[in-house]
């Protein structure tokens, strides 16, 4: 055990570490979003039934895969804080939300402006866009449930407990159009099939994709930052808590 | 290539705006959140300097 992993694990060691990898996660991200792109839009061909208006799949795809990837993401963290009590796996959670809601909010805005061109309506209530509508609203859920308790355990802990109850919805978004008879189409890549789109597309949505995780690795070790500053400065939480107060008070 | 011209590859074949509109969206989202973490980090920094 070459790495003691602990040390990493506190988050007075985190808050530099993350700073040293940002750069890179961020770098890694805008060159793949710019190869993406490039493919997407000057190799990928014009597609025979939808015309151009199928290159919107190359950010909405990437887009609500990332609003599933990291739900399952942020509610594992959740878990893990509850089972161990552990603060810097709920304040892992804290720091995905944001950018989960974000991608969840684009998945159905930029599906939206697929449907309209292709299926004629912006938005119907069809089984994989209801439950998709349904994430936003848990995270959203989540992030104000956090939001409205002032004591950091309790919000923790009843912000995960949400995120954990939650994550049902997420094999429902994914199977949904295999249970149910939608209007959104099937899977486009799956591990079992070969893909049913020309290599180019696919591999510009792949592109695209990692270049997304990238992204979002990124700006929630971004974010974990702010939340660690915050939380030392919280006088319930940080170097001046419980030991300073309860010697205080002896 | 499948684009003749600036402005074939505008059109997008007559669905330019809706996918502009996506990218765009996506982008503007994109660099929004960044900006936003970036403010957030700084007035963070600020304040734990304020406060030791």
């Amino acid at each position: 055990m070459g790495i003691n992993w602990f040390k990493y694990s506190s988050p007075q060691a985190f808050h530099p570490l993350a700073g040293r990898m940002i750069p890179w996660f961020s770098v890694t991200a805008l060159a793949l979003i710019g190869v993406g792109l490039y493919i997407g839009f000057f190799v990928a061909p014009t597609d025979a039934t939808q015309g151009d208006a199928y290159r919107i799949i190359f950010v909405h795809v990437p887009a609500a895969w990332m609003s599933m990837f990291l739900y399952v993401i942020m509610a594992a963290w959740a878990g893990l804080g509850l089972g161990l009590n552990a603060r810097p796996s709920f304040m892992m959670a804290q720091a995905i939300a944001p950018t989960g809601a974000m991608f969840t909010f684009l998945a159905l805005l930029t599906g939206a402006m697929w449907g309209k061109p292709t299926w004629g309506a912006w938005w119907v209530w069809d089984a994989r866009l209801t439950s998709e509508l349904i994430l936003l609203f848990q995270y959203i859920g989540i992030i104000l449930l956090r939001a409205s308790i002032d004591d950091l355990r309790r919000a923790d802990r009843a912000s995960a407990v949400l995120a954990l109850v939650g994550v049902v919805n997420v094999p429902i978004i994914y199977f949904s159009v295999k249970w149910w008879n939608t209007l959104h189409q099937g899977a486009s890549v799956s591990m079992t099939a070969s893909p049913k789109m020309a290599t180019t597309m696919v591999t510009a949505m792949l592109v695209m994709t990692v270049g997304f995780w990238m992204y979002s690795f990124a700006v929630t070790l971004a974010r974990m930052r702010c939340v660690i500053l915050d939380r030392e400065r919280q006088p319930s939480w940080g170097k001046h808590s419980s030991t300073q107060e309860a010697a205080e008070a002896r | 290539m499948q684009w003749g011209s600036a402005s074939e590859f505008f059109a997008m074949g007559g669905y330019g705006l809706y996918v502009w509109v996506s990218f765009g969206a996506t982008a503007l989202c994109m660099a929004w959140e960044v900006l936003a973490v970036w403010r957030r980090h700084a007035s963070a920094v600020a304040e734990s300097r304020d406060a030791s």
